[in-house]
């Protein structure tokens, strides 16, 4: 009984995400590839991802606190993210550094310092919502449960 | 006292707030009027040292003060005030004496009534001789005394006095008497006379009015110097020239003789000076008092901003003699203000940029989005679309009566049409956005012509007659961006369809001189370096008419004509539909182009839109070439030269095709050239082998590859309807494939039997795959694809270590993305397709790449072989298809690469 409130609030849980938009359906492709051979692909790229954006996002917030911004630094790092966070489905992210990047090509120091904490904020909400939902996932697996496939449907 | 009162006030206002001096303190060594030194106690009574002390502090030329005082109403008034004040204390002091006098002349009146009671009580008569002195009081006295003696010594006896009178004690007793009333009287004459005196001194000490006035001025002096003391006020006097007679608290470097007698321009210079002197003017002038804020800019003291009050001063005659000038320095409140309005505006400024950033950041979101869509819908709709007239192509190579033939030939032209406007509504936002790049190729304007009205005769459902009529000086061949140009004809002329019910629509072409709007052809210049053309090049203008028999455009809707969105009139939109697009982008095109569109029209006779543009004309070495090849053609076509021709028309055979499946195919409709019948030209060599091997499953798929990936089919099937474009004209993207396939028209060869093999010996083993991506998250993702679709591939980081992994081994597909650091993705594959070309890396070299070449042997086999690049796109601007196209790659994937996308990639090009 309880298992199967588990997996049904992962499954609520997983649908909230992809509502609000926090998530779109390049995530589902990455669930896609997960299998048997490959059971801890999603939670691997998503650390990836982590790790790589934490690094990002320091760096940015380094190259944008300088007395000069260097735009031909920030953008490649900006870039780097949108396809990261594209790859992932992090959508919002994504269309953060989308946004993110016309100031840098515009060179607009203090809108590109807005679209850093917008990113930011963006990226804290998903590695949060991901996190809690990986651990969700932990937690039926060591309940003996079975991850319940996202349906494409939606 | 007054020190005590100051110091008090000073620290008081301390706590306020640290006021500054209005002057500098450490100006000047030696200051000996400075006024803050100067300091002594209102107490100290010495009216002269009173006076220096008002020199000090103070510089006033003392003896036009006087004057002024007593020339001006303000100076009188303020004399006529002390000289009241005196006269009322004169007056106080004279009635109280008064009433002195008047309690003692009482006295006195009452001690006289006693005296007459008495006299009278004692009923005695005065016989004597009055010679006594008659003075009231003492004959008073006098006449007392002689009652008395008479009383005493003569008393009733006075008759016998009388006979007595002139003995020796009688005379010796009135000497006596009257030599005591004498005393008496003396001793109060004295009294009186010394209560006189005494009086006489009070008087005296009362009456001083110098005194007086003295002590008030003092007092006010006193005053005003108590409260001005540390005041940052400079008050003075100027003359009706403006010469200071007086001033008080000056700069402290500034000497008695520097100032008086002299104007404010005499004495300072710099900022300011001239407006306060000119203020001053202006209140002396119109007799009126006013403030006004100035900001001084002198040597002297730097920059301080002074609240000046000036008023006029009159003299009694009502004349005006100079002004009264106040000075407060308000430097700092200034300051203080200034940075709070200054605060104020930029707390404005900044909320405006902050909604404004607001604004823009949603504005470029909705745009990003709206953009990104388009771009993904454009690329959706555009590869099955091109999968349609692929199929409908390769059907039109088999076996087809003449209706089906025909049939097929609209439904090309169509898919052709619908391909085309996705692309131009996508490149409309590019013109707009500055992204859009022409490019230069060779066409016929001849056939162009006759294509657009041909497409257009297809769908014609109206008694129309379609016409087109070149002018004979008009090249064969010209250089300009043929897709763009058609589209706009096929607008204008579908337009003019839609508009005319009877009569005819048509397209003329002439040469004509250089307009003058063209200066500098910088285009043609910058499509030459494009195109890599160098042979010599002359330019010629064309004007093209498109003309029609239509319902005409009323004048006042002209000027809107070419607006986004708009149509002559709403009734005119609804009546007939459409977008309100298609003029606007015909025109942004035309000026992209370098060249003019205009519009005349008549109501109810028809419009003529006409566009003159540059072009280059081919050279006609090329033409030979090119004609070698169409001759070829011609061979197997018994069709009228197109490329000659100056004159098509297209009469309406309406229902033929559409509404009955009879085999009418009038001569005059359609004059095509159904291309290539034999099925065994077009499916030569390479695909059929691929067929048999295959055990022919692969038909599909194969040709799905060759228009899917084509973005340019329209290319492809002017090409196939007559393959008249040379090698050069081709885009990038298909050149490799329908040069291929040129060839293999004309020339069966061994070497197709050769290539084949190689196909299917590549089929047979797993394939080489190379990704050439930067972002680890991706590379992950993308490894995982693949490894479900049953694929490996290698990796490379940037588009250096592609060149390098490419160099080193062959492989039969790359992805690459678009966006890497060191080299990108576009380079790269420049430098690729450079090295498949020539042979050799030394494009790789020259662009900084570390190349290690390999034998020559390898080379040559190598650089036969078209390595399918696929780019992966982020679906941006910058990152758009064309220019993937344009710089060598295949065909792309758009990001996020999803299993499907990949799926369909790696079966078009891996099999």
């Amino acid at each position: 009984m309880e298992l199967v409130q588990m997996q049904k609030s992962l499954q609520d849980y997983t649908k909230s995400l992809f509502l609000d938009g926090v998530l779109d359906s390049q995530f589902l492709q990455l669930q896609q590839l997960q299998d048997e051979s490959n059971p801890d692909f999603v939670s691997q790229v998503v650390t990836l991802f982590f790790q790589d954006s934490d690094r990002i996002l320091n760096d940015l917030s380094l190259s944008l606190d300088q007395q000069v911004v260097d735009f031909k630094k920030v953008d490649p790092h900006v870039h780097q993210l949108k396809g990261s966070s594209s790859s992932i489905g992090a959508q919002r992210v994504k269309n953060a550094c989308v946004v993110f990047r016309s100031f840098c090509e515009q060179q607009n120091v203090e809108g590109c310092h807005r679209c850093l904490q917008q990113v930011k904020k963006e990226y804290y909400l998903v590695k949060n919502r991901l996190e809690t939902l990986f651990k969700l996932e932990q937690q039926i697996v060591a309940s003996g449960g079975m991850i319940p496939a996202m349906e494409l449907g939606f | 006292m007054v020190c005590e009162m100051e110091t008090d006030h000073q620290t008081e206002e301390m706590d306020v707030e640290v006021l500054s001096s209005m002057w500098p303190e450490d100006v000047g060594g030696t200051e000996p009027d400075n006024q803050f030194n100067v300091e002594k106690p209102a107490g100290d009574s010495d009216t002269l040292k009173e006076v220096d002390i008002a020199e000090k502090r103070t510089m006033a030329d003392l003896k036009r003060l006087p004057d002024l005082l007593d020339t001006t109403d303000q100076g009188s008034s303020q004399l006529t005030n002390l000289v009241k004040q005196w006269e009322y204390m004169q007056d106080h002091a004279v009635r109280l004496l008064r009433e002195e006098l008047k309690i003692l002349t009482k006295q006195r009146e009452e001690a006289e009534a006693k005296e007459l009671k008495i006299i009278e009580e004692h009923n005695f008569e005065s016989e004597e001789p009055e010679n006594v002195p008659v003075l009231d009081e003492s004959s008073d006295l006098f006449r007392r005394f002689k009652e008395k003696k008479r009383d005493k010594l003569v008393g009733r006896k006075r008759i016998e006095i009388d006979e007595e009178f002139d003995t020796v004690a009688y005379w010796k007793q009135k000497a006596l008497s009257l030599e005591k009333m004498l005393e008496a009287s003396t001793e109060r004459e004295r009294r009186l006379i010394k209560k006189l005196n005494e009086s006489l001194k009070t008087m005296e000490s009362h009456s001083a009015p110098v005194e007086e006035l003295t002590q008030n001025l003092k007092r006010a002096e006193g005053f005003l110097h108590f409260i001005l003391q540390n005041a940052p006020i400079v008050m003075g006097h100027q003359d009706k020239d403006l010469r200071y007679l007086f001033i008080y608290n000056k700069f402290p470097t500034l000497r008695e003789h520097d100032i008086l007698g002299k104007t404010d321009v005499e004495i300072f210079h710099g900022g300011g000076v001239k407006e306060s002197e000119d203020f001053k003017r202006e209140v002396l002038e119109k007799g009126k008092a006013s403030k006004r804020e100035i900001t001084f800019e002198t040597d002297l003291f730097g920059s301080k901003t002074f609240l000046i009050y000036v008023e006029p001063v009159y003299n009694k005659a009502r004349e005006k003699i100079g002004i009264n000038y106040m000075g407060m320095e308000v430097t700092d409140q200034v300051r203080k203000r200034e940075k709070m309005a200054k605060l104020r505006e930029d707390n404005a400024v900044r909320k405006a940029m902050e909604s404004e950033l607001t604004k823009t950041i949603h504005i470029t979101e909705e745009t990003m989005r709206a953009k990104q869509m388009l771009a993904t819908m454009s690329h959706e709709i555009r590869s099955p679309l091109s999968g349609v007239v692929g199929m409908a192509e390769i059907l039109s190579t088999t076996k087809l009566d003449k209706e089906q033939r025909q049939l097929l030939n609209v439904m090309i032209s169509s898919g052709d049409l619908v391909l085309q406007l996705i692309n131009d509504i996508l490149d409309l936002s590019k013109v707009e956005s500055g992204v859009m790049k022409l490019e230069a190729t060779k066409f016929r304007p001849r056939e162009v012509v006759k294509h657009v009205l041909q497409t257009a005769a297809a769908s014609l459902k109206k008694e129309l007659t379609l016409e087109g009529n070149i002018a004979d000086e008009v090249p064969i061949l010209v250089v300009g961006d043929v897709l763009r140009i058609r589209q706009i004809l096929t607008n204008l002329i579908s337009n003019a369809i839609k508009f005319t019910h009877q009569g005819k629509v048509g397209i003329k072409l002439k040469v004509i001189p250089e307009p003058s709007f063209a200066n500098g052809l910088e285009l043609n210049a910058d499509a030459e370096e494009q195109n890599g053309l160098t042979e010599t090049e002359t330019s010629v203008w064309i004007r093209c008419d498109v003309y029609d028999t239509g319902i005409g455009i009323p004048e006042n809707a002209l000027p809107c004509l070419f607006k986004k969105y708009m149509q002559a009139s709403a009734d005119h939109a609804r009546k007939y539909g459409g977008t309100g697009l298609g003029l606007a982008i015909c025109k942004q095109l035309v000026e992209l182009m370098g060249g003019q569109l205009t519009v005349t029209s008549q109501v109810d006779l028809g419009s003529t839109f006409t566009f003159i543009l540059p072009y280059k004309v081919a050279t006609s070495n090329d033409h030979s070439d090119d004609q070698d090849e169409f001759s070829d053609m011609v061979d197997h076509q018994p069709e009228p030269d197109d490329s000659t021709e100056g004159y098509f028309q297209f009469k309406p055979l309406l229902g033929s095709i559409y509404s009955n499946g009879g085999p009418v195919i009038g001569n005059n409709f359609l004059p095509h050239k159904v291309m290539l019948p034999s099925p065994v030209k077009l499916i030569n060599g390479q695909s059929e082998a691929v067929q048999v091997e295959n055990g022919g499953c692969m038909d599909g798929p194969r040709h799905e590859t060759r228009s899917g990936h084509c973005p340019e089919s329209a290319h492809q099937y002017e090409n196939g309807n007559g393959p008249c474009h040379s090698k050069e004209s081709e885009s990038c993207s298909s050149s490799q494939a329908s040069s291929e396939m040129e060839s293999e028209f004309t020339v069966s060869s061994p070497r197709e039997e050769e290539k084949a093999e190689t196909v299917v010996k590549e089929t047979s083993k797993q394939p080489k795959i190379l990704l050439v991506e930067d972002n680890k998250i991706n590379i992950m993702v993308a490894k995982s694809m693949m490894k479900q679709l049953g694929y490996t591939f290698d990796i490379a980081n940037n588009g250096v270590e592609a060149v390098t992994a490419i160099n080193g081994s062959s492989y039969d597909l790359v992805l690459m993305d678009v966006c890497m650091p060191v080299l990108d993705g576009l380079k790269a594959t420049r430098l690729i397709r450079s090295y498949e070309q020539s042979g050799n890396w030394d494009a790789a070299v020259e662009a900084g790449v570390d190349i290690k070449t390999l034998e020559d042997k390898q080379l040559c086999v190598r650089s036969t072989n078209r390595l399918p690049i696929i780019a992966m796109t982020a679906n941006t601007l910058s990152e758009s298809s064309e220019e993937c196209y344009a710089n060598g790659m295949d065909s792309f994937i758009s990001k996020p690469v999803t299993l499907q996308k990949l799926k369909e990639c790696l079966k078009q090009y891996l099999h």
